[in-house]
């Protein structure tokens, strides 16, 4: 299954080499514990599992924001001990900054980065046109200059993209972006991620609890196991490139959602068992 | 502060909703103020007649008035004596309350050291703090500029802190992956979503500011409202005292005033975009 197998190391943007994640001192809460994955440059990763199991902890230790107590995590070829600023990162929570406009919010990014903040100035315009370029790429052409609270969720979303994708980050994680909006308007967002994820040579990594979602975008969705989290399955998502939304009414389609979904009830299930 | 503006009662019936527009309806909602302060004199100045009440009990507003008049000049130094300190004493709890409320936010070691102490603090009633700022100062400006800086500064450094502890972590999340150091932080996102509160304690703080300067002129002053409604007490002078509430009343109103002004032209965005109502 994992088509990552034999092949150079080198050629891994993330790796997770067998990582414990505790909170809280020595006796606190195993987040992740044995914690083992590969992600190849360019590629398009699902992280799935059941509430709980460490989805999010695995993206604050790609993005450096936690640092594991074993085990080694590499990213574009250097170990983590530090944020490491090549990643853009969004969450269902867009966080936008309602005082500032839209526009400005997606040029945030450039004023932390150590890369970036030191030509913002000079090269305003330069970097105005490419959010320009990145709103109408989202479909939000024109919206720059309106404030976030005259957004709408979805729109919201559509904008944290662009501020995750302004300092033109290797790594995108994407944590539930999803999550809080209609059905309709995230069907249009997993289009609007499949072009983005086609045109550029963007990896992504997306940590959802929808498996469609998952395997509509993914080309590889790991399956963790209940907290301490691991990886217990990895699938390779076997439909071509480019995805049409009427893919997810196939059967194979079904079906591998399905395989998901009995993966996680089973890790749940064990989970109670244990837990009695 | 959470106006019920879009609780608009049961809709109509649609064929009512059709009738052409009644005529420009008298603007209640603003008038309201004006209503209901004219029909509290109103009803102060008849009930003192109704009871026959004697002016040293309670003076009608009429007499009040007469008062105004007839002691201006006393009344207008007072008036502009009372208004400086509160003013300076207000200006210092801004910059003290701003100063500590950043460094309180800053750190959670410094949050954890300093809260008890200021909850401590701002537990003592002022007044008890007087006598020992005479004791250090001597009677005049400088007790009553001090005791309302004490007691104005407390509710600005709370609300200063409070904006800057409730940053979303994924805000910061998404910030210190891209390698932004605690200053960024505060600079780009801490202290622009701390400024609404920052405002709306204005508000609070420059009330207590006119409690904390009356307070004081009315232990130890030579000067101001509260010594000018001290010294006419003393001569039963009953309509003067009720003069200096009235001003100290519009001083008030006049300063919340401008405070809400300022808040809502320099923070606007919050209340349009539901932050400041606690979101």
């Amino acid at each position: 299954m994992d088509r990552t197998e034999g092949q150079d190391v080198t050629s891994h943007l993330v790796t997770i080499d067998n990582v414990d994640m505790r909170y809280g001192g020595p006796g606190g809460t195993l987040a992740v514990s044995g914690l083992t994955l590969h992600v190849e440059k360019g590629e398009f990763t699902a992280v799935v599992g059941p509430s709980g199991c460490g989805k999010s902890t695995l993206m604050k230790l790609v993005t450096g924001l936690y640092i594991p107590q074993v085990g080694a995590i590499t990213v574009a070829g250097k170990e983590v001990t530090e944020p490491v600023s090549i990643v853009g990162m969004a969450f269902q929570n867009p966080t936008l900054l309602p005082w500032r406009t839209t526009l400005d919010n997606i040029l945030l990014p450039l004023e932390i980065v150590q890369k970036h903040r030191r030509r913002l100035r000079a090269n305003k315009a330069e970097y105005v046109e490419k959010a320009e370029h990145l709103l109408e790429t989202v479909g939000l052409k024109g919206f720059g200059d309106k404030f976030p609270w005259q957004l709408s969720g979805g729109m919201q979303q559509r904008a944290n993209l662009c501020r995750a994708l302004i300092h033109e980050p290797d790594l995108l994680m994407l944590d539930e972006p999803f999550g809080a909006l209609d059905a309709f308007t995230r069907e249009e967002l997993w289009c609007v991620i499949r072009d983005l994820h086609h045109e550029t040579d963007v990896t992504i990594q997306l940590v959802t609890h929808d498996l469609r979602e998952a395997v509509f975008l993914a080309d590889r969705i790991f399956v963790m196991s209940a907290r301490p989290g691991r990886i217990i399955d990895t699938h390779a998502v076997p439909f071509e490139r480019p995805r049409d939304l009427e893919i997810m009414y196939t059967p194979e389609f079904t079906d591998l959602v399905h395989d998901l979904r009995g993966q996680i009830a089973q890790a749940r299930t064990e989970q109670l068992e244990a837990a009695q | 502060m959470s106006a019920p503006a879009g609780s608009k009662p049961a809709e109509p019936p649609a064929d009512t909703v059709a009738a052409p527009p009644a005529p420009r309806q008298f603007p209640w909602i603003k008038a309201a103020p004006w209503l209901y302060t004219i029909a509290l004199f109103a009803i102060w100045e008849a009930s003192v007649h109704l009871f026959a009440l004697p002016q040293y009990v309670l003076p009608a507003p009429s007499v009040i008035l007469g008062a105004i008049i007839q002691y201006w000049p006393t009344i207008w130094t007072n008036s502009v004596q009372t208004l400086y300190t509160t003013l300076v004493g207000f200006a210092m709890a801004v910059a003290g309350g701003l100063a500590l409320g950043l460094l309180v936010g800053w750190s959670r070691f410094i949050y954890a050291g300093l809260y008890p102490l200021m909850i401590g603090f701002n537990a003592i009633p002022k007044v008890a703090v007087v006598p020992i700022l005479v004791i250090w100062f001597g009677i005049g400006d400088v007790p009553a500029i001090l005791t309302a800086f004490l007691i104005a500064f407390f509710p600005i450094v709370v609300n200063v802190a409070t904006g800057l502890a409730t940053i979303e972590p994924e805000m910061e999340d998404v910030l210190r992956a891209l390698g932004a150091k605690k200053m960024d932080v505060m600079l780009k996102v801490g202290i622009p979503r701390s400024m609404p509160y920052f405002f709306g304690s204005l508000k609070i703080a420059i009330t207590l500011a006119f409690v904390g300067s009356v307070i004081s002129e009315t232990i130890a002053a030579n000067s101001g409202l509260g010594h000018m409604m001290l010294a006419a007490q003393s001569q039963f002078n009953v309509p003067l005292v009720f003069a200096g509430l009235i001003m100290l009343a519009i001083e008030g109103i006049a300063m919340y005033a401008l405070m809400a002004w300022i808040e809502k032209r320099t923070t606007g965005w919050a209340h349009r975009s539901g932050m400041a109502q606690g979101d």
